[in-house]
């Protein structure tokens, strides 16, 4: 067997880890230091509000997706299968009853605690509202639903963001002050939303930094990472305004040096430029990225990294609107958006980020990003005249990752790139 | 009455419904020149439509009728079977009829399933019916009467007869009258199963879907006046049972007709969920569009679709006991994420109270039903030889 290459990290990486460290070990001692936890989803999570009620953030997804890239789902997931969860569902809910029935030891190894409250933002996925129906039947603890409303008209209305305010003001506030005890601050909410949006210029500083020739970034692999803190538990704080601030010195520099995307296997070569759609398959994630990286595939944008929030088209946090600020930040998440909406943004970073083409990992879990991916793959292929390509995996669930099939696909995907540049006399590397 | 004509009007209501061409619509365009809306199941505010003038038209796929050749390629294998057919049909110019599709929200492939319909039919009228999941009268219910105002809106737009109150009352008068005459034989059913075997009973609740309301009462009346003179029926010793999770993709009419067959009274079951979604009568007094919004707050069933406040798996538990039924089918489609991810649950509750139950899956296009049956028959047996519920 093969010695593990060690990963190289810069000290901003250094620093998330330090960041989500921390953040785990005070969950952990909970019983000890008195804190209260408040488990909710990514999309549409209402960090800023958690952190005024000093309520620290669990999120499943994030639980399921760590343990898919630490090996752990093919017993979580075998061990909810045999309670008699179907085999058709999603793999994230399957991982996180399996993890929840083997201990609820979280992604540092330690022991989450029970929630205090389960805050269901309901937002762009179906399955959040049964798998937090099936987590309340594990806890039996308090549980408030936010109905976030989809965008299937293609915009936000006033009516639906009074909806979503009206239901934070009379529904979400009140059980978070009586799950924390505390009374409902708005100039402490403030406080977190400007650092929010302070953090949110840095991280779409980074992204765009993808538009350059040669990408210093990989904007879907490497940006999963650039998104964690944003994502999760940390939006608001100081610590992610740090992060973000320090990341994107390290990219410009990198982009003043002229240098590509750092791997785990090293720098790449940027030879293809690509647009991701859909998840990662994080149980093999080093991998597909391995698998890029040696064809010179460098993902210059991604969907994924907007399904916690979408930035790069002008939203901040805004401050002096707290909550319709968080109504439209839910309403604005990735799988929020109508399908029509979604082939229009991947349509425009196509030709944003100069790609080659673009690809869509098509996850069997999720069926919020999976169904109509096909027809995306159509659309943005007539719109923008690049080829698509097409792989097919899932989220945590390993029985259904094939490498050699994908890898066969994504040869031949890069192979048809080459030979189009080929025929119209433009070199690798440089469409 | 006689015997041939129950069976002729069941055959009509089998032939109506399976008409996937949508006959029976184009007939009612031509006659009254009125707009013909379809929804996808399990819910649309058909009153609304009604008191405009327009014909709600249901689609709920195409069973084992249709072969899928376009349809399968927008879909990848892990997704449900009723989109594939939905959009054959669409493209075979079946739903050419229909000047526009409702997407109620079911899931995500359903919702998704509306975006691909605004980008492959721009002229027609499509919405995504985003039903609310909060059920307070001042949020929920107020969000989901904007709704309705706007769809209405769009629905004039495109020469429907602008909403007026006093036809929504009527139109609600007349959707009353439906939900008694369907409760009214389900009823019946519940009473003594061999005068309402579910495979009548489900091609004459399908037929509603394709005809106007008013007709669809008379068919209904019709049936049970038939159905309650037919002394040929008497009662067998089968076992009852509560079949759950076919409320949106529909199995197809061989594999009830097989449940039936191998030894099942089905007492209640969740097909074709919208004739009796909402729980009792709407109310015809103050504001009607009010009342028809809060019909879906606060009165209509729960559903794996909907956000459960309340413990779950006590309604099926209350089906069952309300039916007198010894045990219960999950029989859910493949890849069917309300339906799946509720079982769980479901069962749990089942099995806290000790009611028996069996599962199996089936698409709308399942052909083989053999092990289905030999399932079912011995699930049957047990119910009868052993159960103490």
């Amino acid at each position: 067997m093969a010695t593990p290459v060690a990963a190289k990290k810069d000290a901003s990486q250094d620093r998330q880890k330090r960041m989500i460290a921390d953040h785990y070990g005070r969950l952990s001692r909970t019983h000890l230091t008195g804190e209260k936890n408040c488990y909710t989803y990514v999309p549409g999570n209402l960090t800023e509000l958690l952190r005024t009620f000093d309520l620290l953030p669990v999120l499943p997804e994030i639980n399921a997706l760590q343990s898919g890239m630490r090996g752990k789902t093919r017993e979580y997931i075998a061990a909810a299968e045999k309670e008699g969860h179907s085999e058709d569902v999603c793999a994230y809910v399957k991982s996180d009853i399996g993890m929840i029935s083997s201990g609820n030891v979280g992604p540092t190894g330690e022991r989450l605690p029970p929630p205090d409250l389960l805050l269901l933002s309901y937002t762009g996925c179906f399955t959040f509202l049964k798998w937090f129906e099936l987590l309340r039947e594990k806890y039996k603890c308090p549980i408030v639903m936010l109905h976030v409303p989809y965008q299937g008209e293609g915009a936000i209305t006033p009516s639906m963001r009074k909806y979503v305010v009206d239901q934070l003001k009379e529904k979400v506030i009140p059980i978070l002050e009586e799950v924390s005890g505390k009374k409902y601050d708005e100039d402490r909410l403030r406080e977190h939303l400007v650092r929010s949006a302070a953090a949110e210029d840095d991280l779409v500083a980074v992204l765009q930094s993808a538009k350059h020739r040669p990408s210093p970034i990989d904007a879907y692999f490497g940006g999963v990472y650039y998104i964690g803190p944003m994502f999760t538990a940390f939006r608001g704080t100081q610590d992610a305004v740090e992060y973000y601030k320090e990341l994107r010195s390290e990219v410009e520099a990198r982009m003043a040096q002229g240098k590509g995307p750092i791997t785990p296997e090293g720098e790449i070569v940027e030879k293809y430029r690509v647009v991701v759609e859909g998840p990662p398959a994080w149980t093999h994630f080093r991998e597909l990225w391995k698998m890029f990286g040696d064809e010179g595939a460098v993902c210059v944008a991604s969907t994924y990294t907007k399904v916690g929030g979408t930035y790069d088209f002008g939203f901040r946090h805004d401050p002096a609107h707290p909550l319709e600020t968080l109504a439209d930040y839910c309403m604005g998440c990735y799988t929020n958006i109508n399908l029509p909406g979604r082939v229009d943004m991947i349509s425009r970073y196509v030709e944003e980020y100069a790609a080659d083409g673009f690809l869509i990992n098509s996850v069997k879990s999720c069926k919020s990003f999976s169904a109509g991916q096909l027809m995306i793959l159509r659309e943005v292929e007539k719109r923008t005249g690049r080829p698509g390509g097409f792989i097919e995996s899932d989220l945590v669930d390993a029985r259904y990752f094939s490498a050699a099939n994908i890898k066969n696909r994504l040869e031949s995907y890069f192979q048809m790139i080459a030979q189009k540049r080929a025929a119209t006399g433009v070199a690798v590397g440089a469409s | 009455m006689t015997t041939s004509g129950l069976k002729d009007l069941v055959a009509g209501a089998d032939a109506l419904y399976r008409d996937y061409r949508l006959g029976s619509v184009r007939a009612w365009k031509e006659r009254t020149g009125g707009l013909a809306i379809g929804h996808m199941p399990v819910y649309a505010p058909r009153e609304a439509l009604h008191a405009m003038g327009v014909l709600p038209v249901g689609i709920m796929g195409a069973s084992d009728d249709l072969e899928i050749i376009r349809g399968d390629a927008y879909y990848q294998s892990y997704i449900c079977h009723i989109p594939r057919s939905t959009i054959e049909l669409a493209l075979n110019g079946s739903l050419d009829p229909l000047d526009g599709m409702l997407f109620p929200a079911i899931c995500d492939v359903i919702r998704n399933l509306s975006g691909m319909w605004k980008m492959m039919f721009k002229d027609k009228l499509v919405r995504y019916l985003d039903v609310p999941q909060d059920f307070d009268r001042a949020r929920g219910a107020a969000f989901w009467r904007g709704e309705i105002v706007s769809l209405c809106a769009e629905l004039a737009e495109r020469g429907a007869k602008p909403l007026d109150m006093e036809a929504l009352r009527r139109s609600i008068a007349v959707y009353n009258d439906h939900r008694r005459a369907v409760r009214g034989l389900y009823d019946l059913r519940k009473d003594e199963p061999w005068k309402v075997p579910t495979a009548e009973l489900y091609p004459i609740l399908r037929a509603g879907l394709v005809m106007p309301v008013e007709e669809h009462l008379a068919m209904l009346g019709a049936y049970r006046t038939m159905v309650e003179a037919d002394a040929t029926r008497r009662p067998m010793d089968l076992a009852r049972v509560v079949l759950v999770g076919s409320f949106c993709e529909q199995p197809p009419l061989g594999l009830i007709k097989t449940l039936e067959r191998s030894g099942c009274y089905i007492v209640d079951d969740d097909f074709v969920q919208i004739h009796r979604f909402i729980l009792g009568d709407v109310s015809t007094e103050g504001d009607p569009l009010d009342a028809l919004a809060r019909a879906f707050t606060e009165h209509a069933i729960e559903h794996p679709t909907k956000w459960c406040e309340k413990e779950k798996g006590a309604d099926l538990v209350d089906r069952v006991k309300a039916s007198g039924a010894g045990g219960v089918l999950f029989c859910a489609p493949s890849f069917c994420d309300p339906a799946l991810l509720d079982q769980p649950m479901a069962v749990a509750a089942m099995d806290r109270h000790s009611i028996p139950w069996t599962a199996f899956k089936y698409s709308e296009n399942t052909g083989q039903f053999q092990v289905i049956r030999e399932q079912a028959g011995t699930f049957a047996d047990s119910i009868q030889l052993w159960s103490t519920v």
